[in-house]
């Protein structure tokens, strides 16, 4: 089944709202290779003028997670998932995750182009605060693959 | 501000501000998957790697980034709150072997610099292949 190309523009409903933990944010730390001492110790971070542990920039992943997995679970999305590869990736932020972050995301669909046979679905996912305050965008292109 | 002259922090563009290699084991890859979530089998089991054509375990893409920015953190005095932007694509697979596993060398420069900050761009390449194209760092320096 071909990607739907009707999929651009479509948003889907707010993910649960996401706490990020303290030992969550350490241990994404270490095992991104993290040293920092305002990754892992929250007496730097505060020093530092953060309210607790700073998020690796690429944690933000883990809560646009949930938001991909709606969009691949959808059926009229036309995404067979074992033929996704993760083409490219980005985090724009307005201020860093840090533990005790409430974040609530939103993934809307931005485009959907055919390139040789080869499907290219980009989409957003808007992060904000507790306070509903934007937080970060992380955006991937998902490349599915045509029938071989 | 023109590129080619010095900033505050006497920067220019073309500067190498940080420079690693890092090696990357299958124990890397199993706590990456771990601390994500993500449980892909293709980063931790040969035969499901083998069997859907790929020339063996590969290293999450997702992982290949959160490593390749950290030596920029650690530049930044290890404020990653000063990173406001930060993207790659993923041009080519990390093969992760169990017993050699793979070593990735970031080298971080900086290719533009601006009132807003600085742009560094990463090469990220394994035996001497980019592995992450277009990968970019944006950082404020205030």
């Amino acid at each position: 089944m071909p990607v739907n190309a009707e999929l651009a523009g479509r948003s889907y409903p707010a993910a649960p709202p996401y706490l990020v933990g303290r030992e969550k944010v350490r241990e994404f730390a270490r095992a991104v290779l993290a040293t920092s001492p305002l990754n892992l110790d929250p007496e730097a971070a505060r020093a530092a003028g953060y309210a607790d542990v700073v998020a690796p920039p690429t944690f933000a992943v883990v809560v646009q997670e949930h938001t991909l997995a709606q969009l691949l679970e959808d059926p009229d999305s036309g995404i067979d998932f074992a033929r996704v590869v993760h083409g490219d990736q980005r985090f724009s932020f307005t201020r860093p995750i840090v533990a005790g972050d409430e974040l609530t995301a939103t993934l809307t669909v931005t485009s959907v182009k055919s390139l040789g046979g080869h499907s290219m679905v980009t989409a957003e996912t808007a992060v904000v605060g507790a306070d509903g305050e934007h937080v970060v965008t992380a955006i991937s292109t998902l490349v599915v693959r045509g029938d071989e | 501000m023109a590129d080619n002259m010095a900033t505050p922090a006497g920067l220019r563009v073309g500067d190498v501000v940080a420079e690693r290699s890092i090696h990357l084991t299958r124990d890397t890859l199993v706590r990456y998957a771990g601390a994500s979530g993500d449980f892909n089998p293709i980063h931790y089991r040969d035969d499901v790697a083998t069997a859907v054509g790929l020339d063996g375990v590969l290293a999450h893409g997702m992982l290949t980034m959160g490593l390749a920015v950290q030596p920029v953190v650690d530049w930044l005095a290890g404020d990653s709150g000063k990173i406001v932007d930060y993207q790659v694509r993923f041009t080519r697979p990390v093969v992760v072997d169990a017993e050699t596993g793979a070593d990735v060398t970031v080298v971080a420069k900086v290719g533009v610099l601006d009132d807003a900050g600085a742009r560094i761009d990463l090469t990220v390449t394994v035996a001497d292949q980019t592995v992450l194209g277009k990968a970019q760092v944006r950082v404020v320096l205030a």
